[in-house]
């Protein structure tokens, strides 16, 4: 009976940490998204002005 | 082999929590997030100069990750406290929903991210002022003054106060007397606010020892500082009319429901008995939250149009 009781505790908690994994990915995906736009925002026209 | 490996994995799923995503929200104090929002985009949107909307959103996003952080921390350090609390005990630490060690590093984490992410993408005297939010609401108000002494929140209340001054310096690069004013704003609004609470859950901090005004100077001594204070703060919050950074609208909302303020103000001086007592000061706290809002949505709204307008 407890060893039910602590598996299903076990599955519920490994439940909760795989979408808290999933939120975490999600953060840093728009994270990284948020610092790509702002080094475009802050680059501006220049982006283009390289050398040949 | 096989088995050690096992026990390892179920040991590292016995310290993590059930916590879901919603808890972790809600260890970033959500309500208190959105007013945070709303003042620093006001303190942006009402600063002289412009910045780049991708910017603006990030500042925002930053801020209000330092707010969350902030709040995060704050039930780490009062999870005791919280657990025996009615209007705090449904928190997700005394739940059981997440475990303290988890909200310290959630909010220690998000603390270094939002500060280092104003820092290096927007400029540094937002991402400072950032940081000395934070730790002035964890290490000031929350570890040294909360349990100490009854002058808690006006002390501490100026982390609160800090948002449009982080907005303001995310456009301007810096301090000006307009931002100083929208933190005085928020910083007088803090004592009225909390001790109307505080009256009519008085015996919520007695029982955990904290020392609210209305539980070591009484009642009547906090009456009268809430009428004091909302006195100090209705004129003040005129001042962006009369420093030119707020217009007409913003004159008369502030005047209007300043006067709304002190009637309310002046209900919990007269009705201090039973549950019409009681309902003064919810009254007073509820319309409280209304006032600041009014007053930070009309001067984002006279911004915005002005801006639109060209």
């Amino acid at each position: 009976m407890n060893d039910d009781k602590d598996k299903s505790d076990q599955d519920k908690a490994k439940g909760a940490s795989h979408r808290r994994s999933i939120a975490i990915a999600l953060l840093l995906g728009l994270m990284v998204l948020l610092f790509y736009a702002a080094t475009i925002v802050r680059l501006g026209g220049n982006v283009m002005n390289k050398g040949l | 082999m096989a088995d050690i490996g096992m026990n390892a994995d179920m040991s590292a799923h016995a310290d993590s929590s059930e916590g879901s995503v919603g808890d972790f929200i809600q260890l970033m104090k959500p309500r208190v997030m959105s007013l945070v929002i709303l003042t620093a985009l006001t303190g942006m949107i009402a600063a002289p100069g412009n910045i780049h909307p991708v910017m603006g959103v990030i500042a925002i996003l930053a801020i209000a990750m330092g707010a969350g952080a902030s709040g995060a921390l704050n039930m780490w350090y009062d999870a005791d406290i919280d657990a025996k609390m009615a209007r705090t005990a449904a928190r997700p630490i005394p739940r059981g929903k997440v475990t303290a060690e988890e909200a310290l590093q959630f909010g220690s984490v998000l603390s270094v991210f939002s500060v280092l992410t104003l820092g290096v993408l927007v400029n540094w005297v937002a991402g400072a002022l950032l940081a000395l939010t934070i730790g002035f609401y964890l290490f000031v108000y929350t570890m040294w003054l909360k349990r100490r002494t009854p002058q808690n929140i006006v002390i501490g209340g100026a982390a609160g106060a800090f948002p449009p001054m982080i907005g303001w310096a995310a456009v301007t690069g810096s301090v000006t007397i307009e931002s100083v004013v929208l933190f005085l704003i928020i910083f007088m609004w803090t004592p009225p606010h909390f001790w109307a609470l505080a009256l009519y859950r008085c015996r919520d901090y007695e029982r955990v020892g904290v020392p609210m005004l209305p539980v070591v100077a009484g009642p009547a001594e906090t009456r009268r500082q809430i009428v004091l204070y909302s006195w100090a703060l209705v004129p003040l919050a005129t001042l962006p009319a009369f420093m030119g950074f707020a217009g007409n609208l913003y004159l008369a909302t502030s005047v209007v429901s300043g006067a709304v303020f002190l009637y309310f103000a002046d209900k919990v001086r007269r009705v201090t008995e039973g549950r019409e007592g009681d309902h003064a000061a919810k009254q007073l706290f509820l319309y409280s939250i209304l006032y600041l809002f009014l007053l930070f949505v009309v001067l984002l709204g006279e911004h915005t149009w002005q801006r639109v307008m060209g």
